[in-house]
């Protein structure tokens, strides 16, 4: 069972590697939003500073969002996804797999990245690191969510908007505790708790996700 | 044994066909045959189990299908009328991608073996998007020499794109799976160039599919 889940966690990265155009679109995607909104607002950096964590995670929902079509689209066409549907291994596994790969080529450089973007707005050591911890803790759950969106619409014209009125109000909870994490660090207060809501979404995600992504594939491919 | 109990099958408002039985023992070659469109593809992705008859079921060694999902599949390997052949991914890459979505243990040398057996020596290392139709379809039929010990072969046009030579080796290959008591389960358009010992036809396209 790990073989499998090691196979095709390898597969994606090998192929998001030979693909890195695409993953380089998505997280410039990231960058350029983010550095729109000084422009935007103006360089007042008490403004800046409170922000910082909506403008960040609201980038990285938007950038999520945008990479969920590579998510399946690819081996629907090419009828890899059969495979994986008749696979003597479970879907939910599989599934995992390629969710696991497409964190760490979306949500581990956008957590990456977010240290630089920190210093731009001018945040402290401790808001940064906090805004790092929780997109660490929180981009799983984009990638997991956004699975199951990108399932169940998986064939359909139009799906790409379709995806985003699925999946944008299921990622509310994730930004409303990955936003307030660092607004809590800021007054003072300590984070910790938003952490640890966001720590058992992410724990209820990998749980339960596999198993509704797996049940939308069988019918979106028939 | 493989055995079809009452299949009805409908894609949109047409009925593809119905009241259709299937039994299909060890050692068997069934062809399933008819014109375009009557359903011959949507029949094999029944079989898979890909595809919910609208009525019906599928049974494997008396078992549904339904009820046995990976353990069936882990009997049965299905070359499909899409390759699964990624373009950014090498011949020997893909057909270790295959190996390891479906749940098979392949080492270097039996990737290898695979392809040299497909008529792919030299081309292991080039990136699919550089071959042609046919020495892709080879990628795909390479995953049967993988899965070795699989009873259960589904084969949605597997002459296609393929050489003279190419159709004979495969047709030697699955000669070899009868004559080891599997079972293939195959579409062509072509008359099928396969000495089986025992060889059935499925006929499409009446709107009731009868086993002649």
């Amino acid at each position: 069972m790990l073989r499998t889940l090691a196979a095709v966690v390898r597969r994606d990265l090998l192929l998001a590697f030979r693909q890195r155009a695409d993953v380089a679109n998505t997280l410039l995607f990231f960058v350029v939003v983010v550095t729109m909104v000084p422009l935007g607002v103006g360089a007042e950096p008490n403004l800046l500073r409170s922000i910082a964590p909506g403008v960040v995670w609201v980038a990285a929902l938007l950038a999520a969002i945008l990479s969920l079509n590579r998510l399946f689209a690819a081996d629907f066409a090419d009828g890899t996804l059969e495979q994986m549907l008749i696979s003597a291994e479970p879907l939910p596994l599989i599934v995992l797999g390629k969710t696991a790969a497409h964190w760490l080529v979306t949500g581990v450089p956008v957590t990456v990245i977010a240290a630089v973007l920190g210093i731009m707005f001018d945040l402290g050591v401790g808001e940064t690191a906090t805004l790092m911890a929780s997109l660490a803790l929180g981009t799983p759950v984009l990638s997991l969510i956004g699975a199951v969106g990108a399932a169940l619409t998986l064939g359909l014209r139009g799906g790409g908007v379709l995806v985003s009125l699925l999946v944008l109000p299921l990622y509310v909870p994730v930004l409303i505790l990955g936003a307030g994490s660092v607004e809590a660090v800021a007054a003072g207060l300590g984070g910790g708790p938003y952490l640890l809501l966001l720590g058992a979404l992410a724990l209820f995600a990998i749980v339960l996700t596999p198993w509704a992504v797996a049940a939308a594939l069988r019918i979106s491919v028939e | 044994m493989l055995e079809a109990l009452d299949l009805e099958c409908t894609r949109g408002e047409r009925v593809l066909f119905s009241g259709l039985g299937l039994r299909v023992e060890p050692g068997t070659l069934l062809r399933v045959a008819g014109p375009n469109g009557t359903g011959k593809t949507s029949l094999l992705r029944v079989l898979c189990g890909l595809l919910q008859p609208t009525h019906g079921e599928m049974r494997w060694r008396g078992e549904p299908i339904r009820a046995l999902k990976e353990e069936y599949w882990s009997a049965l390997a299905y070359v499909g009328h899409l390759n699964g052949v990624k373009d950014d991914l090498t011949a020997v890459e893909n057909l270790r991608a295959s190996a390891g979505i479906a749940g098979l243990e392949a080492d270097k040398g039996a990737l290898r073996g695979a392809l040299d057996a497909v008529g792919l020596v030299g081309f292991e290392d080039s990136l699919a998007r550089f071959l042609s139709q046919g020495q892709k379809r080879r990628i795909a039929l390479a995953r049967l020499f993988l899965s070795g010990k699989v009873p259960l072969w589904i084969l949605d046009e597997p002459f296609t794109a393929l050489d003279a030579r190419g159709v004979a080796s495969l047709s030697a290959l699955v000669a070899r799976h009868l004559a080891g008591d599997g079972i293939v389960v195959l579409t062509t358009h072509q008359e099928v160039p396969v000495d089986a010992a025992r060889a059935e036809t499925v006929e499409l396209g009446n709107g009731q599919g009868t086993p002649c």
